[in-house]
């Protein structure tokens, strides 16, 4: 079972880190990734991530451990930018390995849900009129009670 | 010392992510901030959490020479 859980400070290759992950996990029989990006075409200059490092890590960590116990997987991919990042960057990559397709499926969409509301992050985005910060959505708490 | 740190908008708000404060009961050390400050520290949706522990509630905290404590604000979702 490979966990790997990460925090990246600066861009990342979601191409680069799915073939590492890929060739980590070869008794797998599916792997289910998703990738989050920045929105290139909703007048986003910039988004800036912020964490508080003895939290964000360690709530990442603990969601993955639940994942993997919730379902037989071979392996977890977690890896989160932080700071700040212009249209088009990658920010989030999640890739389940499993037997079989559904559990991978099932596995990255409650490790999404579960981040996208749980995680200690905070965001604001740059746009012509300034910076904003991103107020929490209440689709994101039922995107988490589906899970029960 | 202590230390204060500031997450998301409050960082804004405090012109500043941390913060040495001298040692003592909360009640004590948020006398001594600015007062917009230290209304928004006590806004019911910030949690706070002492060296990197979640507190269940604030009342009667007192800060140890070393401790840090972390004022956080809801988090943005995705």
């Amino acid at each position: 079972m490979v966990i790997d859980v990460r925090l990246a400070d600066g861009p990342f290759d979601p191409a680069a880190e799915l073939a590492r992950f890929t060739a980590a996990v070869p008794a797998a029989g599916g792997i289910v990734s998703f990738l989050g990006k920045v929105r290139g075409d909703a007048g986003v200059l910039a988004l800036e991530i912020r964490h508080y490092a003895p939290m964000t890590l360690p709530g990442f960590r603990a969601l993955a451990d639940t994942a993997a116990r919730r379902w037989p997987l071979d392996g977890l991919l977690l890896l989160h930018r932080v700071g700040e990042m212009g249209p088009d960057a990658p920010i989030v990559l999640v890739a389940a390995a499993s037997r079989h397709r559904r559990v991978a499926f099932a596995a990255t969409d409650f490790v999404m849900d579960h981040l996208k509301g749980d995680s200690w992050l905070w965001k604001r985005e740059r746009t012509a009129a300034g910076w904003r910060w991103i107020e929490p959505r209440d689709e994101d708490h039922g995107d988490r009670a589906r899970w029960g | 010392m202590a230390r204060l740190v500031f997450l998301g908008r409050l960082e804004d708000l405090a012109g500043t992510a941390e913060m040495a404060v001298t040692p003592g009961p909360l009640d004590q050390v948020l006398a001594a901030l600015p007062r917009d400050l230290a209304v928004a520290l006590l806004d019911d949706r910030v949690r706070l959490a002492l060296n990197g522990q979640i507190l269940a509630e604030s009342g009667g905290i007192a800060l140890g020479a070393g401790d840090e404590l972390a004022f956080l604000p809801p988090v943005s979702g995705g």
